[in-house]
């Protein structure tokens, strides 16, 4: 006898961290994917408007030191370290189970050999490589930046699900699948994959997440892509002209804010997606 | 003078889920008589877990204790405080189950368990009086005193479960609750720990109340029955009086579904399921599997009336007269 | 004629090497085991945990190797089976595992336990028939199709789970079902219908059973031979009608004393010698594993393992009491069996 209210609230209660986090995720998307349809790209480029100036009618957030307007900067620039962070997410992650699925089914010496080759490379400091591979690549594109993250990105998933995959492997299920004739690919994809989805889902958003504040620093220091907008590109120009000694707050301020409710968007879906992989951590009744 | 040491009155306990009231106790009574053998049977599910859990005020939220009376002689064990309650439990009422040896401390020694629940007593002793007193105690069990400087991983599960029978008596406690306590164990095992259990039970002029399925167990071991389902006590009697004419046609049902070992013929199991304990059926809650019901058994619940001197049955069936009069 | 599957001198032994300290233990030793094509058979394996029946289990599965003999299918060692021989094999022969909780992969609603062995065997020719056939084993099995079908295991009861494995097993149509203690972790009263399903199997289907479990009386209920375990060993093997009813050795009239019967007049127990303490004394041991427990243990008990002496046509027991009867010749246990009248 549920009555709709409290179907409401069953709901709220499973699924509300991951569609808090979700809305807040969009609403940064949106604000570069639709902001683009009414603030001309040429508003973010050098030149657009008188330097320096502050919040104004014809400049929402104002310009920075070489002119451009922020506001538009920031509608172009976003969609940049999103997409940075999105492909170097799903890379990592797919490649990362992949192998994690191998070495964890397969076991034996692959497993052995995929262990440790993952474990060493786990011991080298991810963004300091990132950095020395990024200064000396000199110009990097978008795409180069996404998949040199990626190339660092992988090890973490593929140990968590190695983990997870020895653990599952072992269960009843398994073994009737193998007795209802399924192969090998038939159990990995079929019987292990689907119960892996949960947890794969909350390892990509952790790594989306790793992977934007990676795009985001190595711009910050200058060592991302220079010619297109992105959030991290922002700080380097507002670093570079000292935009905090200028007091031009409406410079730095706007992308720390928009950084501040992506990754908090970010960090209530992988709670959120935990929940539901991990039942037990759901409230009591 | 009363010759009960515990009566249960109505008895009511709920689990508070999301999606509704669970009844897993829906009004339960019954006595149980100094020094007697209680057998509680019923399938996963009716209830006779949920009651012991209660007797011992242990039933933790969702659950709650929605009425009812439960007095252990003359004590009202559902007015004392936590604390008054925590002073009860072990020295007056005490639980063995079935996860009991799997919830000893694994980095404990058995003395330190059993020294644990008698420091939380306040039983006083010097160190010495302790060791001898566990020494016996552990004889008490039928286990080599040589098991108190043990580990629980040291010992097989029967040695497992007799040191929380140990546990459980060590305050000489006037009622014993046994949740399943030997279904983990091996047969051979399993006659022995019941075996120790009587022995102390007599020793110690406790009652028990016996909780499981396996009606084998019980008429083995205990000399009055309550039987349950989907939260009610829909029958009671005593053991002989319970194999020889079972009333309630659940009763008759399970009694048919025993295989044997004298002969092989088929048993038969009970068609259908026990209902959702969310959604109770109106009326009698066997009705949709009973054989036998009956217009009046859809609509009204039936009682437990006692149809005979010690002989309860909640079902329509044995009752004299539609609604009206309520024997306890 | 080469049997259906066999295990031939199966022992397997656990720990010992260098990294562990403390002895091996031989959790099985030396068991030999045939189950025919024809006829269907229907084999109780009964021991108490240690007998060695789970290891026996997954030897005769192929889930566990054993140190010493083989498992041969059609002749064929499990370990040596080609792509072919192994689909055969699981054609043949199938499982029902003892948790009816754990063998399904709760992602899916339990119609996928049921449509993969129609889909990886390919055993229908349309989805149509695909869908006949499972709604065919489960009314087989007494359940009914659209109380089960759509519903997620946690949905049901231990015992409809449990059925539905049967169901499962049955799709297969295998020769032979391995039911690894099938009805243990279900309730007492729901006991009977998996018991009667598995009957079913059988009388019905003519598929043969080897049904390992500690219950002696489900195994009586089912079963035409037994073989009861002891600490690896068999101690005793034959008809069970005579076993359960006149039992020979030691250990099987404490098993059967121990059971307490459902009914109060026949009171249960036998004295037994040694309760029960840190028995864990296997391994190498000289004489019977019985001896420190036997309430009529001899001298040669503690020197000498008993054979198996052949007692009568269909039974042998392990135990000097009977070493007036011939000791038996063939290692594989089925010659003792009785056929089913």
């Amino acid at each position: 006898m549920e009555s709709r209210q409290d179907k409401f609230v069953a709901v709220l209660d499973r699924y509300g961290l991951l569609i808090a986090g979700s809305i807040l995720v969009v609403l940064i998307a949106l604000f570069g994917l639709v902001g683009r349809l009414v603030v001309p790209v040429e508003m973010s480029q050098v030149g657009a408007g008188l330097p320096a100036k502050p919040p104004s009618a014809e400049h929402l957030l104002g310009t920075d030191q070489q002119g451009r307007d922020v506001l538009a900067d920031l509608i172009y620039g976003t969609p940049t370290s999103l997409k940075i962070g999105v492909i170097a997410g799903v890379f990592g992650v797919a490649f990362g189970a992949l192998i994690g699925l191998i070495a964890g089914y397969v076991g034996g010496i692959v497993d052995e050999v995929i262990r440790i080759i993952v474990d060493i490379l786990l011991t080298i400091p991810g963004l300091m490589v990132l950095i020395i591979v990024a200064s000396m690549l000199g110009a990097v594109s978008v795409e180069a930046m996404a998949l040199i993250i990626a190339a660092l990105a992988w090890m973490w998933p593929a140990r968590a699900v190695r983990a997870q995959v020895l653990t599952i492997r072992e269960r009843m299920y398994i073994q009737v699948a193998r007795f209802n004739g399924a192969s090998n690919m038939k159990i990995i994809f079929g019987e292990l994959l689907p119960n892996l989805v949960p947890y794969l889902a909350a390892n990509l958003v952790g790594a989306i997440s790793g992977a934007i504040l990676a795009s985001v620093g190595l711009s910050t220091l200058g060592l991302g892509p220079m010619s297109q907008p992105s959030l991290g590109l922002t700080f380097y120009w507002a670093i570079t002209y000292g935009a905090l000694i200028r007091q031009m707050w409406w410079w730095f301020m706007p992308p720390i804010v928009i950084i501040i409710i992506l990754f908090l968007g970010l960090f209530l879906m992988s709670q959120g997606l935990d929940k539901i992989a991990n039942p037990r951590l759901q409230s009591k009744a | 003078m009363n010759l009960n040491i515990l009566e249960v009155r109505d008895l009511h306990v709920h689990y508070h889920t999301r999606l509704g009231a669970v009844k897993a106790v829906n009004g339960a009574s019954f006595d149980l008589h100094a020094e007697e053998r209680l057998g509680l049977v019923g399938e996963s599910g009716s209830g006779k877990s949920t009651i012991a859990l209660a007797l011992m005020r242990l039933i933790r939220p969702p659950g709650k204790i929605e009425g009812g009376q439960v007095l252990l002689d003359g004590i009202s064990l559902l007015e004392l405080s936590e604390e008054q309650m925590r002073r009860v439990r072990l020295a007056e009422i005490a639980m063995v189950s079935q996860g009991a040896m799997n919830s000893l401390n694994p980095v404990a020694r058995v003395h330190r368990q059993i020294e644990d629940a008698l420091r939380d007593h306040g039983v006083k002793q010097t160190k010495r009086e302790r060791a001898e007193w566990i020494g016996e105690l552990l004889q008490r069990v039928g286990l080599p005193p040589a098991t108190a400087e043990m580990y629980p991983h040291e010992l097989s599960g029967g040695m497992k479960q007799r040191v929380c029978v140990a546990i459980a008596i060590c305050l000489k406690p006037k009622v014993i609750i046994a949740d399943e306590p030997t279904s983990a164990l091996d047969v051979v095992v399993q006659h022995q720990v019941m075996e120790t259990l009587e022995t102390l039970r007599a020793e110690l002029g406790a009652s028990i109340i016996l909780i499981g399925h396996d009606m084998g167990l019980m008429a083995q071991t205990v000399d009055r029955i309550g039987v349950m389902y989907a939260g009610d006590l829909i029958e009671t009697g005593s053991i002989e009086a319970l194999f020889n004419d079972p009333l309630h046609p659940y009763t008759r049902l399970l009694m048919a579904s025993l295989p044997s070992l004298e002969h092989k013929e088929a048993a038969k199991g009970i068609p259908g399921l026990m209902p959702s304990l969310l959604n109770r059926p109106t009326g009698c809650p066997f009705h949709p599997r009973c054989p036998e019901a009956f217009d009046r058994c859809k609509v009204e619940e039936p009682m437990l009336l006692t149809v005979q001197p010690n002989r309860g049955v909640a079902c329509h069936l044995h009752s004299a007269e539609p609604a009206e009069g309520e024997a306890s | 004629m080469t049997a259906l599957l066999e295990t031939r001198n199966v022992t397997k032994v656990f720990g010992g090497g260098p990294f562990h300290r403390g002895s091996s233990v031989t959790a099985l030793n030396n068991l030999s085991l045939t189950i025919e094509d024809e006829p269907p058979t229907i084999t109780a394996i009964v021991g108490e945990s240690g007998s060695g029946k789970t290891t026996f289990a997954r030897l005769i599965l192929g889930l566990a190797n054993p140190t010493s003999g083989e498992v041969r299918y059609r002749g064929v060692n499990l370990r040596q089976l080609d792509r072919d021989q192994r689909r055969q094999f699981l054609r043949d022969v199938q499982v029902i595992f003892q948790d009816p909780y754990e063998v399904y992969n709760p992602f899916y609603k339990i119609d996928h336990v049921l449509e993969e062995p129609i889909a990886n065997f390919r055993l229908a020719e349309s989805k149509a028939h695909g869908r006949e056939l499972i709604v065919d084993a489960l009314t087989t099995v007494g359940l009914r199709p659209e109380e089960t079908l759509g519903r997620y295991p946690h949905q049901l009861s231990g015992g409809q789970r449990q059925r539905i494995m049967v169901a499962r097993a049955l799709l297969v149509r295998p020769r032979v079902i391995i039911a690894d203690e099938p009805v243990s972790m279900i309730d007492a009263s729901l006991r009977a219908t998996v018991i009667e399903s598995l009957r079913d199997l059988n009388r019905q289907f003519g598929i043969s059973l080897i049904y390992i479990t500690h219950d002696l009386t489900t195994a009586y209920q089912l079963s035409e031979n037994i073989v009861v375990l002891y600490q690896g060993a068999v101690s005793e093997v034959g008809d069970v009608e005579r076993v359960v009813k006149e039992p020979e050795h030691p250990y099987t009239r404490l098993l059967i004393g121990s059971i307490p019967r459902p009914d109060p007049k026949h009171p249960w127990g036998i004295k037994d010698n040694v309760p029960d303490t840190i028995d864990k004394s296997v391994g190498w041991q000289k004489g019977c594993y019985f001896a420190n427990r036997c309430p009529e243990v001899m001298k040669i008990c503690r020197e000498k393992i008993p054979p198996l002496y052949q007692t009568a046509p269909h039974r042998a027991t392990a135990c000097h009491l009977y070493n007036e009867s011939p000791v038996v010749e063939s290692e594989t246990l089925n010659k003792i069996f009785i056929a089913r009248s």
